[in-house]
């Protein structure tokens, strides 16, 4: 037996299709709206979001014999800020060109819902190794959509990728923009983030059709 | 173990541990990077400042490149060749002012009485005299800050813009070359009279060709951090203009 077995395998990749924390479980969608007007920010956010959510299901998960039921949700919110401070300073410290890139984001992961309802819905329950292969998965699925939005809105509405100007120079009209190609502005605006995401959930569900529910 | 994790006892006990841990781990964390922040935060207003004044590794029109952190120290020594504090009327040699803290500055010039302290950086570059001034001011989101060099007339040179909170893609912009490259060349003074620069939305000359119109073409989708830079040109580069008339005589 591999390092992973079938069930550690099927903990990581069913949270990047079947059960993809945004487009199935629709969670984690204020962050998906927030950040995607750029390929880097949300590639940086979903790197983020895995290492918090890994190592924090794992804290948890550690923990998950002595916390209290009462407070669990508090002790569940301090394990996250606290880990999303460590980031946040070691950032500051060692890569501060970066940081600056991201603070407002890095921020932001204290409230991805995502963050809460796997340590809620899993990590309280499972062991540590089980956990951190969840955490990173789910991590991952939400990483996967951010990429995707990201890609899509940065390309229709600016016109580059990664601030290269893929398409060509939309002032100098050269490439594309030769031939009369206009940027679509309203694809930089949060409500198009949306639509993305609304389009990808219904090419998911189109595909594969155990997804749609009977009414 | 039998525990009773229900009893109010061991939930006060196991929240007071936990805030222990935590706040210990945190607090060590700080103050174990603080002095690493800190260098990094100096080397950045060195950055910064030699920015606006056109010291940095920019390639053709590409991204914004800031000369490299190891080699910025020595850098700015040389560039800079001297540090102004301007205090009303007089002003002094302090080669510590570019550690001035404009926000902190600014808050308390509201208080009557008090002298606010301008930094001013005379910088020398290709045999021409500039002057670096900090300006602060308010985007959408959060404060928006940069520096603005300057040559003898408060003719534009170069700038840089930064920010604390604006949304990527819109607002954040004003830290991108194509916007920040538009003032160069822009005159800040008509004859005597201080006019700034406007960001300015319908603007007729959006490639920016017209550079005595005191006007840059904005950010689509940006207008109130275009008015923040606006306003943020206006209010704070207007403290310096006596000095520039005291130096013009």
């Amino acid at each position: 037996m591999g390092l992973l077995s079938k069930k550690d395998t099927r903990l990581i990749l069913d949270p990047l299709a079947d059960d993809n924390p945004i487009t199935i479980q629709v969670l984690g969608i204020c962050s998906a709206l927030a950040i995607t007007a750029q390929l880097k920010p949300s590639i940086v956010m979903a790197v983020s979001v895995i290492f918090v959510l890994g190592l924090g299901n794992v804290v948890i998960s550690l923990m998950r014999n002595i916390i209290p039921s009462k407070i669990r949700i508090i002790v569940q919110l301090i394990v996250v800020a606290t880990l999303v401070i460590i980031v946040d300073q070691v950032l500051k410290a060692f890569a501060y060109e970066l940081s600056k890139e991201l603070s407002v984001f890095i921020g932001l992961i204290i409230t991805n819902c995502i963050i809460m309802g796997r340590f809620e819905a899993f990590a309280l329950g499972n062991g540590p190794w089980k956990s951190f292969l969840d955490g990173v998965g789910n991590a991952l699925g939400y990483g996967v959509i951010l990429i995707i939005v990201g890609f899509f809105r940065e390309l229709l509405g600016s016109g580059t990728l990664f601030g290269f100007k893929v398409l060509g120079d939309s002032v100098e009209k050269t490439g594309l923009y030769a031939i009369g190609y206009e940027n679509n502005g309203f694809m930089v605006l949060p409500p198009m983030a949306l639509i993305v995401v609304g389009i990808i959930i219904w090419v998911q569900r189109s595909r594969n059709s155990a997804l749609i529910e009977e009414n | 173990m039998a525990v009773n994790k229900d009893k109010n006892s061991y939930t006060m006990i196991f929240a007071v541990i936990m805030v222990l841990v935590v706040g210990t781990l945190l607090a060590g964390f700080s103050s174990g990077l603080k002095p690493m922040i800190k260098a990094n935060e100096k080397f950045e207003k060195q950055q910064n400042i030699l920015y606006a004044m056109g010291v940095n590794d920019n390639v053709g029109s590409g991204d914004v490149a800031f000369i490299a952190t190891d080699r910025v120290a020595d850098a700015f020594n040389t560039y800079i060749k001297e540090q102004l504090v301007i205090e009303g009327a007089t002003s002094s040699q302090n080669d510590k002012a570019y550690l001035i803290d404009v926000k902190k500055e600014g808050a308390k010039a509201k208080k009557a009485g008090y002298q606010r302290k301008l930094p001013l950086f005379i910088g020398e570059k290709d045999g021409k005299k500039l002057y670096i001034m900090p300006v602060r001011g308010k985007g959408l989101w959060d404060a928006i800050w940069g520096f603005v060099a300057v040559d003898k007339s408060m003719t534009v040179q170069g700038v840089y813009f930064d920010h604390k909170g604006e949304t990527p893609g819109l607002g954040a912009e004003i830290k991108q070359r194509y916007f920040m490259d538009d003032f160069i060349g822009e005159k800040l003074l008509e004859g005597t009279t201080y006019k700034g620069i406007k960001v300015a939305k319908g603007n007729n000359d959006p490639k920016n060709m017209i550079k005595d119109d005191y006007e840059v073409d904005a950010l689509a989708g940006a207008t109130i951090t275009g008015d923040g830079v606006s306003a943020m040109l206006k209010k704070d580069i207007a403290m310096y203009v006596p000095y520039f008339k005291t130096i013009n005589n």
